[in-house]
């Protein structure tokens, strides 16, 4: 082990039910740096931190902190902690109700004589602890008296406090405005100077190269590489992440984009925004077109198409469909207009789990028909079938509980309940995310063919290469704003030059 | 640098500290006549209500940790049959029994908070169950309307502890000095008060309750028990109650079977009314034992009143207790909205 | 063994299970007394009606059948019980008898209004117990028992203040009708029976049980596919209000009076265990209302059968509290857990051998 090595992970596999979460993987953390851990989704990147502390038990491979001999594995994140790993997660784990002293001590509050808690010290000794971390609370007050950021804070010093020589950031920043993650940075960068290893996960560029002094990347379970920062510029990185080198990246290339300018204009989007989610922007979709939306993860890609949808009601702006002005304020106005969003997370939003693969597939319609038309049962029974043959979802019979389905076959279910609406717009946020290979082709192919039935179509993803493939127009959207439109042109390097935005001339 | 701002919480508190005085004042205008502002009519709140502001302390505690206990109402009636029939009709020894009520509280509390805390089952049910269980039991006990006729276990419960230096005494019609007085079981109330005050405050397991009804994976996180934190919140809950039970025998000096329905009602209004929220975490006996407050001058004003139905009381108790409800969905409403 | 294992995951192993066992009790009852075996089953005329005591839980389990329908929707939906539907029977008893024999008449032979306007009087007042209910549950996020527990106590209240404190007799042929027979079979048999009937037809023609389940199981996703969540919770609990008043009505009909402190007394307990018992899950999702209809005169079975053998009505609940607590201590996750872990120990052991 190197002296100054705090932590060694060492070919860590783990694998849930089908899929191989982690595939020998290694990891290594010095003291006194702030590592960065990037990867798109199902890269690995929370599943090696639950490794880490204790919430997944890993299947082959050893981890190692300074200080302690022999092979450590946790067993809860408590167990974590008391070796030394600490982890604050972008949902704050304190409570909100408590005083802030009594959040950076509960558990091992100072005692007076008596065995009662000794408020006086117990605030005194909290003042001191946030004073010499500069941050201006009054420990007294409640937790939630305060921001998020501040909240983070206090959840970062009760870890220091606690000695940790490991501290994880978990995706921190995800809810906190510029100024908020500036003085997270300075805090960050006062506890390296202390010595403390710190592992930062976050999905956001720009704070990487502000604040990190190595990367390491996984993509597909597996490790990509580890990087000292400076080797590593921004378009290399998104390159790293999402699997392309960049000297091949030249080589995929669509068709000539069809020109859709003459076409009728399905959605006319103007302004719109939702508070904290998505800055306000402008989208036209033409009848027939497939629109692509990208950016990394959290950019917010999938919340422009919530908001169009109305699954998080539009706060400004103006909304024309098909020529007319429309007020959305629940989906299922949006979908009384001909719209139907498949939502990236599957699980939460997505199916109903304790219902058959008709019930599944017939909802939606039934939903737009109304309480009081129910479709009869040859009617379901007719749907459900048409659309299991022909999004050949793999099923011993169409009553089978959607739960017991595959993820991929999961998926065709839910895109086979807005098939069955009949949209003339529809958004699909991840549709293949999880999928096998073949059937992501198929559901290529089957974007490609409403497209062509004239139905306009928004497409999300995190691979590029599929979108290449499908859409004739991409959006580019960083930050929770859309800062691009590309419409000639399109190639994987052109794409990950606008998602990685200023400074991708190095 | 003191609390500066007057947080969601603290407001409840004010507007339920304002509301009894309101009322009580209000009180004290239109029935003046009939007695209403003597302070012997203050105290007399507190020695009706003895057995309900202990409930409503052990009900505080159970609803810090997002729960809730509904069988109160029916242990009490539990424990005033036992000690009466043991009392009247077995002629055990009034200590041996009340030392027997305790263990059953605890014995009570602990299969309850066992199947909240360790079974995941939700309170409502498992106290809802206990609840006819002790209702039913106390049947098993005794169907009769018991009193307690004599002996010592009376005496003490008669004894009167006039306040010192003539409080707010008066002299009657006939010219008889009238000092104002509590019983015995007033002091066993507020002394439960005190020691609960107490140890929410300034005891590990008092903020663990915080912690747990606050979040309850934070909690977990951060090292606490949650499961035995719960079992010990109800366990602590029944033993208060059964406290309570002797406080409220020593009241009325009466078991039977329809005795103290719908207490739980009164104690979690009480409880809500003085700012406990529902969703755990944020509460305290001080704001419960205002709550009891109100509770005890709504039915006595009703009382005083003479001509309205005694279900006023009740209905005006839930419309109090519907107006925090709704009080408090709306402050949450906000919060969720303010992030 | 496996067989065995199909068997008890059918959604309606519960029930019928202890339906059949309380039949059992019943039998070994019947020959421990040396009586007729089939006591329990045996239906006779008397006096020109049905008799017996198969009949006996049929008719005296109709209140319960009835808000059992209605707590099934409301457990399903929002994944909480309604406590309030016995103090509503009780309120819409009183609104009804108040509006028959007119404010403050304590007895009457004659009805002051039309038999219709009293019963629907009654039931409309219910309905309005359940939308507040609903209202507090679907748009202002209170837990459902805690919103509940308002009615809970107030609804009692209003109807003693509706009678005025008395207890209203309403000695009219017409009224008692409810509660008496219909020809030879007894009435409320007939009301639970168009009930059950009612809700069958409902769940069959329209969408709703679908919109219920799917609520109850992921609101989120089911907003995105179109339901107005909220607005489906809130008819669940108008519907639980409406069987409520139903069922007030017949109670009340049966002892031709509003007696406020005991009709529907305890009744929100038999029926949360009707739910439980007939195999759903009080976590909300999907319901089966036939288990429910089961479930609820296996309760009231039960019940017969304990007074049958002598056991007071006060002390009853004990025993209906110990089957409620064993019922959901089964169904609770970490019971579950326990015992498949201790399976796949068992299994383990075995493969080693």
């Amino acid at each position: 082990m190197e002296n100054n090595v705090v932590l060694t992970m060492r070919g860590i596999s783990m694998t849930f039910p089908g899929v191989k979460a982690l595939d020998n993987v290694d990891f290594t953390l010095r003291k006194g740096e702030i590592h960065a851990l990037m990867g798109e989704n199902g890269a690995g990147k929370s599943t090696l931190i639950k490794c880490l502390t204790g919430i997944n038990a890993f299947e082959a491979g050893e981890i190692h902190v300074d200080g302690i001999d022999g092979a450590v594995v946790n067993h809860s994140t408590l167990d974590a902690q008391n070796k030394g790993i600490s982890t604050v997660y972008q949902e704050v784990n304190l409570c909100p109700n408590l005083s802030v002293a009594e959040n950076l001590f509960i558990g091992r509050e100072p005692l007076t004589r008596f065995g009662a808690i000794d408020w006086k010290t117990m605030v005194k000794k909290s003042q001191k602890i946030v004073d010499d971390l500069d941050m201006k609370v009054d420990v007294t007050q409640n937790l939630e008296e305060y921001s998020l950021a501040m909240q983070q804070m206090i959840a970062i010093a009760r870890a220091v406090d606690m000695d940790c020589k490991v501290l994880i950031l978990d995706e921190p920043t995800s809810s906190l405005d510029d100024n908020e993650v500036e003085k997270l940075f300075v805090l960050m960068r006062r506890l390296r100077d202390q010595g403390v290893g710190i592992i930062f996960v976050t999905h956001f560029l720009e704070q990487v190269y502000a604040v990190c002094d190595r990367i390491t990347v996984l993509r597909n379970g597996q490790l990509v590489g580890e990087y000292p920062i400076a080797d590593l510029p921004r378009v290399k990185l998104v390159a790293a992440m999402m699997g392309k080198d960049f000297d091949d990246l030249a080589a995929i290339k669509t068709d000539d984009a069809k020109d859709f300018s003459d076409a009728p204009v399905e959605i006319d989007a103007k302004g719109l925004s939702h508070a904290g989610t998505i800055k306000p922007f402008d989208l036209v979709i033409h009848k027939g077109e497939v629109v692509g939306l990208t950016g990394l993860l959290g950019s917010g890609r999938s919340e422009l198409a919530r908001v169009i949808y109305g699954a998080d009601k539009a706060q400004t702006g103006t909304l024309k469909v098909d020529g007319k002005e429309v007020k959305i304020n629940a989906p299922i106005d949006a979908m009384q207009l001909g719209m139907g969003l498949l939502p990236d997370d599957r699980k939460a939003e997505g199916i109903i789990e304790d219902l058959s693969i008709r019930e599944n597939i017939i909802l939606a319609l039934q939903a737009k028909r109304g309480m009081f038309k129910l479709l009869s049962a040859s009617e379901q029974n007719r749907i459900a079938d048409e659309y299991i043959k022909v999004l050949q979802i793999k099923t011993p019979s169409r009553e089978t509980l959607i739960k017991q389905l595959s993820g991929g076959n999961q998926q065709k279910v839910i895109l086979g309940r807005w098939l069955a609406t009949d949209p003339d717009f529809l958004i699909l946020d991840e549709p293949t995310r999880g999928i096998d290979v073949g059937t992501k082709t198929e559901i290529q192919k089957l974007v490609l063919q409403l497209a062509g039935e004239g139905k306009s179509i928004i497409f999300i993803s995190s691979e590029i290469e599929e979108m290449l493939r499908t859409c004739s127009k991409m959006e580019v959207l960083r930050d929770g704003a859309k800062v691009g439109e590309i419409t000639e042109n399109l190639t994987q390097e052109n794409v990950m030059k606008a998602i990685a935005g200023g400074g991708s001339d190095e | 640098m003191k609390r500066t701002k007057m947080n969601s919480n603290t407001l409840l508190l004010f507007i339920t500290i304002a509301l009894f005085i309101v009322m009580y004042a209000a009180g004290c205008i239109i029935y003046g006549s009939k007695g209403f502002s003597h302070f012997q009519t203050f105290l007399n709140i507190l020695i009706t209500n003895s057995g309900l502001l202990c409930v409503a302390c052990g009900m505080t505690c159970v609803m810090l940790t997002g729960g809730i206990d509904i069988s109160v109402g029916a242990l009490i009636a539990m424990d005033c049959m036992f000690l009466a029939v043991g009392i009247d009709r077995w002629g055990w020894n009034p200590i041996l029994l009340c030392v027997l009520v305790l263990v059953i509280g605890l014995v009570f509390g602990f299969v309850q908070g066992f199947l909240v805390g360790y079974l995941e089952i939700q309170p409502f049910i498992v106290s809802m169950a206990g609840m006819f269980f002790a209702r039913g039991m106390t049947a098993v006990i005794c169907t009769d309307q018991v009193s307690i006729s004599s002996g010592w276990f009376k005496d003490i419960a008669g004894i009167k502890l006039y306040m010192p230096f003539n409080i707010g005494a008066y002299t009657n019609s006939k010219g008889v000095l009238q000092v104002p007085y509590i019983r015995v079981h007033v002091v066993i109330a507020l002394i439960v008060l005190i020691v609960i005050f107490l140890m929410l405050r300034y005891t590990k397991f008092g903020r663990s309750l915080y912690a747990v009804g606050g979040n309850e994976t934070s909690a977990k996180m951060m090292g606490l028990d949650v499961k035995k934190t719960k079992l010990k919140a109800y366990m602590l809950s029944s033993f208060v109650c059964s406290i309570g039970g002797i406080c409220y025998c020593m009241n009325t000096l009466t078991g039977s079977v329809q005795q103290a329905t719908g207490l739980e009602m009164d104690a979690i209004s009480s409880a809500v009314i003085g700012g406990t929220l529902l969703t755990g975490g944020v509460g305290n006996v001080i704001g419960s034992f205002f709550g009891v407050l109100i509770n005890g001058t709504i039915s006595t004003l009703v009382k005083t009143n003479g001509k309205l139905l005694s279900s006023w009381s009740n209905i005006a108790v839930a419309a109090l207790l519907c107006f925090f409800i709704v009080l408090q969905s709306i402050f949450a409403l906000l919060k969720e909205r303010r992030k | 063994m496996s067989n065995m294992k199909k068997l008890t995951s059918k959604r309606l192993f519960l029930p019928i299970f202890c339906m059949i066992l309380v039949m059992v009790v019943n039998i070994f009852y019947d020959v421990a007394n040396g009586n007729f075996a089939l006591n329990f089953f045996t239906i006779s005329i008397r006096n020109g009606v049905l008799y017996g005591r198969l009949i006996d839980v049929l008719n005296r389990g109709s209140e319960v059948a009835i808000l059992a329908i209605g707590m099934t929707l409301v457990v399903s939906s929002s994944a909480g019980t309604d406590i309030s539907v016995g103090s509503v029977m009780s309120l819409s008893a009183c609104m009804c008898c108040m509006l028959l024999a007119g404010y403050g008449v304590s007895s009457t032979n004659d009805l002051a209004v039309p038999l219709v306007v009293g019963i629907l009087g009654g039931i409309l007042i219910a309905c309005v117990c359940g939308c507040f209910n609903g209202f507090l549950v679907a748009y202002l996020g209170v837990q459902p028992m805690v919103a509940t527990l308002i009615l809970y106590s107030a609804a009692r209240a209003i109807g003693l203040l509706l009678c005025n404190n008395l207890i209203v007799y309403v000695r009219n042929d017409a009224y008692k009708f409810f509660g008496g027979y219909l020809g030879f079979i007894p009435t409320p048999i007939v009301i639970a029976a168009i009930c059950i009937a009612v809700m069958a037809i409902l769940l069959k023609k329209t969408a709703l049980g679908l919109y219920v389940q799917s609520v109850g199981i992921n609101k989120k996703a089911s907003r995105i596919a179109g339901l107005n969540s909220s607005r489906i919770i809130l008819i669940c609990y108008i519907i639980c209000g409406l069987c409520a008043g139903i069922a007030g009505i017949v109670s009340s009909s049966r002892i031709y009076s509003a007696d406020s402190n005991n009709i529907g007394l305890n009744y929100e307990m038999d029926a949360i265990l009707a739910v439980a018992l007939g195999g759903n899950s009080l976590g909300g999702g999907k319901f089966s209302l036939a288990g429910s209809i089961i479930g609820a005169y296996t309760i009231q079975a039960i019940t017969t059968t304990m007074y049958a053998m002598g056991v007071s009505t006060s002390v009853a609940p004990v025993f209906k509290a110990i089957i409620v607590i064993i019922i959901v201590s089964i169904q609770a996750t970490p019971f579950r857990e326990y015992l498949r872990k201790r399976s796949a120990q068992k299994a383990a052991v075995k493969g080693v051998q």
